[in-house]
């Protein structure tokens, strides 16, 4: 099963490589990762995505807990959360195909960010199946480059992640 | 005023305030301002080892054979890369150690310089922890960190990596050694859940076939009284993991011997037919449960770990109980001295009379009137000769599980060995490291042809410190270990275990300003022993030639459970349907 991994972990230099080993070195899956500093900035907030069954996303959080510089961590998917993914995309575009992508933009709820007269860069936010959707609604040719942050998460209801 | 001090001095200085007697080190460029500052005071001693892994396996069984932790101090690049065998071990072990190595100038990291190499990075794995010093105002500090997360909840080797310019003489700070620190992001959990200790408690008094099976926690958690008594409270049979021998009494009837496998019949056998094992500091290595999906079927497991992440790790476990074993130990004892039922009697003793049915085989009986050195013999006569009371280091290989099997270690931290990474090497750097701790004690090695030369250099460093330890070799002129799996798996066809020239000991030994002994009949051997432990300031070198095809049993091969055990001799009795 998917797991979403929301971990406060330590600013120090090398804390990212502590987790990215982890990984590596038990041989757990690791779908994405994104890190960048909290409004406390000793801290950093990591999400993760990973897969497994019971058994290793058990010890995926152990293991993770275990280190030294991780604050705190909670699997998002224990309870109610929301998670969210940013992706930019360049879309070829010519004079005929461009109101229907601005179309699909719409429907899809995402900006137009920049504009020439071949392309159109695309911004859009949601959950990554959503994302996918966007995507494999353009044929390959068309697409000229797709940047994805990878998904960041947040518990639903007053509870948060903090020290 | 406040005492200034450069980074060399503030590194000693922390040494000092944290009781620290032995650095084991080797210098280099990189951490020549901390050999100057160390130049400069006698309180903390350094060992001059002849190669960083054995300072390493010094600092480590010193830590083993104390329960202080060992400091190592090597230097960048080459230094530091030697060291990681040794880090690594401990790591395994889960052995308290603190490493310190020298690294390039802060400005010229990253920059391929002379000796320089990523050491935060190549140790990563191996280590609980390590950091990178990048202000000499945070070096006091960030030593008290280390000592702190090495010793505390589950132990183990931290490295700080120091560059050159913090340990600048020109540049003085004001030293402040910290009493305590706290870390937001490190807090062991100590005592264990009292539901769960409970809960536990119930299990284990309505055991009918119930076994107790510690590991080497129980010595890192210093609760080896608190095993004795509960063991004994219950009366129940008791097996140890190779790491957690010597923590209850090897001669005491309860035990049974080590389990795994080179464990013994019954031990193995006790916990396969087990309804309910206790778990102590223990962590269900490949070595001692066998096939996993045959381990334990009749078993409810109870498991005390500090780490949570030993628990249910390979086994899954239906009573965890994270917190130190001795808290734990305490609470259990309290609540079944307080229980309302105790255990059940006669189930107790059917289970007994089944146990010493698989005890009457003497699964660890061999040869004895073999006209050729039996190593089991030896390592019989060693125990007798030192009156159990010996330290024994070892290397690795099949000298190292008779040593388990026939040194029958009757206190904690006299049995020093790499059970985790099973490094060759280890046992010589490992009783000198002992026997500075204990200087007035028996210390023994207890090694192979093979695994001595890996660390032999080391002769040398016992004579400038004048540490007299009588080395063991069991000399089967065959990595005797390797030899049986190719006897047992690969028909015989004795692949690159043997080596055509062997040195001769003795005159090695005698190189190096030693006693050097050679025995090559089993009349000998006793006679050798009592002669070289009566010299009492002599490193002593016993070179026994030993019986060449002599194999370790019992054995659990690759891929077979508790109850499939290969014997020396098959049983005759009814139990014998039981074997493979
Ligand atoms: C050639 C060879 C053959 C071997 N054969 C065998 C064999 O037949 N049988 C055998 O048993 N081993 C054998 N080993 C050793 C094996 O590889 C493992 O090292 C060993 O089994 C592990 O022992 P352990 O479970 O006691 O764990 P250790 O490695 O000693 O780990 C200790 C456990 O206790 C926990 N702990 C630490 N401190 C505390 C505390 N204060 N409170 C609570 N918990 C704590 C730790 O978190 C850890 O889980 C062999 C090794 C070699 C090299
Ligand atoms: C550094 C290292 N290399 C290789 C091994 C694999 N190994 C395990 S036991 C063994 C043979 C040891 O031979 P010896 O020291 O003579 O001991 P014996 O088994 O003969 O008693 C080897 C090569 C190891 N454990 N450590
Ligand atoms: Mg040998």
């Amino acid at each position: 099963m998917r797991h979403i991994i929301s971990i406060l972990i330590e600013n120090e230099s090398g804390a990212l490589s502590r987790v990215a080993g982890l990984f590596s070195a038990r041989g757990y899956n690791i779908e994405s990762l994104t890190v960048a500093p909290t409004e406390d900035s000793s801290l950093s907030r990591m999400t993760l995505v990973t897969s497994g069954n019971d058994e290793i996303i058990e010890q995926i959080t152990k293991q993770l807990n275990k280190l030294i510089d991780v604050v705190k961590l909670i699997d998002l998917a224990e309870s109610a959360y929301i998670e969210r993914e940013l992706m930019l995309v360049k879309i070829k575009t010519t004079h005929e195909t461009r109101e229907e992508v601005k179309r699909m933009v719409d429907i899809f709820r995402g900006k137009i960010i920049d504009v020439t007269p071949n392309s159109y860069v695309i911004e859009m936010t949601g959950q990554s199946n959503k994302l996918d959707a966007f995507v494999h609604g353009f044929d390959a040719e068309s697409i000229i480059e797709v940047v994805r942050s990878g998904p960041t998460g947040i518990s639903r209801g007053e509870k948060g992640l903090h020290l | 005023m406040k005492l200034e001090l450069s980074g060399g001095q503030i590194l000693v200085q922390c040494l000092k305030d944290e009781g620290v007697e032995f650095v084991f080190g080797y210098p280099g460029g990189s951490v020549l301002h901390i050999y100057d500052a160390i130049f400069h005071q006698d309180e903390v001693k350094h060992i001059l080892v002849r190669h960083e892994q054995a300072a390493t396996h010094s600092a480590d069984a010193y830590a083993r054979a104390t329960g202080k932790p060992g400091v190592v101090l090597v230097t960048s690049g080459p230094g530091a890369t030697n060291a990681v065998t040794g880090i690594a071990t401990a790591y395994m072990d889960s052995i308290p150690m603190i490493v310190l190595s020298g690294q390039v100038p802060s400005p010229v990291i990253g920059s391929d310089a002379f000796q320089e190499v990523d050491t935060v990075g190549i140790t990563r794995p191996c280590v609980k922890h390590n950091f990178l010093v990048k202000d000499v105002t945070k070096l006091a500090e960030t030593i008290k960190k280390a000592f702190y997360v090495a010793t505390t909840g589950r132990p183990g080797p931290v490295l700080v990596d120091i560059p050159k310019d913090i340990t600048d003489p020109n540049i003085k700070v004001p030293y402040h050694y910290p009493e305590k620190v706290s870390m937001r992001s490190y807090n062991p959990i100590v005592v264990g859940h009292k539901g769960q200790i409970k809960k536990a408690v119930d299990i284990l008094l309505q055991a009918e076939r119930p076994i107790i099976y510690s590991g080497g926690g129980v010595i890192l958690g210093e609760a080896h009284q608190e095993l004795i008594e509960l063991t004994r409270l219950l009366g129940y049979p008791i097996t140890q993991t190779l790491m957690g021998l010597g923590a209850y009494p090897a001669p005491d009837p309860l035990f049974l011997g080590m389990l795994g496998m080179h464990g013994t019949y019954e031990a193995n056998m006790a916990m396969h037919e087990s309804d309910v094992i206790l778990a102590v500091g223990a962590r269900f290595d490949d070595r001692v449960t066998g096939k996993l999906s045959k381990f334990c079927p009749y078993a409810k497991i109870i498991h005390i770990d500090v780490d949570p992440a030993s628990i249910s790790k390979t086994v899954k476990v239906d009573v965890p109980i994270v917190g130190e074993v001795k808290p734990v130990l305490e609470q259990m004892l309290e609540m079944i001295r307080e229980a309302s039922h105790q255990p059940n009697k006669p189930a107790l003793v059917e289970w007994w009379k089944t146990i010493n049915d698989w005890r009457s085989i003497d699964c660890l009986d061999y040869e004895r009137d073999s006209n050729i050195i039996k190593p089991q013999y030896v390592v019989e006569q060693l125990y007798e000769v030192t009156g159990g009371n010996a330290f024994i280091t070892s290397d690795v290989g099949q000298h190292q599980m008779y040593a388990a099997q026939y040194y029958h270690f009757n206190k904690p931290r006299r049995w020093i060995n790499s059970g985790g990474l099973g490094t060759m090497g280890f046992g010589l750097p490992a009783a000198i490291g002992v026997k500075l701790a204990y200087p007035d004690s028996d210390v023994a090695c207890i090694t192979g042809e093979a695994s001595i030369q890996m660390c032999i250099q080391e002769l040398s460093t016992a004579l400038q410190f004048n540490t007299p330890v009588k080395i063991i070799n069991l000399n089967n002129r065959y990595m005797g270990m390797v030899r049986q799996w190719q006897e047992f798996s690969y028909q015989s066809r004795y692949s690159q275990s043997y080596m055509d020239t062997i040195p001769e000991f003795v005159k090695l030994a005698e190189a190096y300003g030693h006693v050097g002994m050679r025995i090559e009949k089993p009349e000998d051997v006793r006679g050798a022993l009592e002669e070289a432990f009566a010299m009492k300031d002599r490193t002593v070198f016993l070179d026994f030639m030993t019986d060449r095809t002599e194999n370790v049993y019992p054995m659990i091969e690759a891929g077979k459970a508790h109850n499939e055990m290969k014997l020396r001799v098959a049983p005759s009795t009814p139990f014998d349907s039981e074997l493979s």
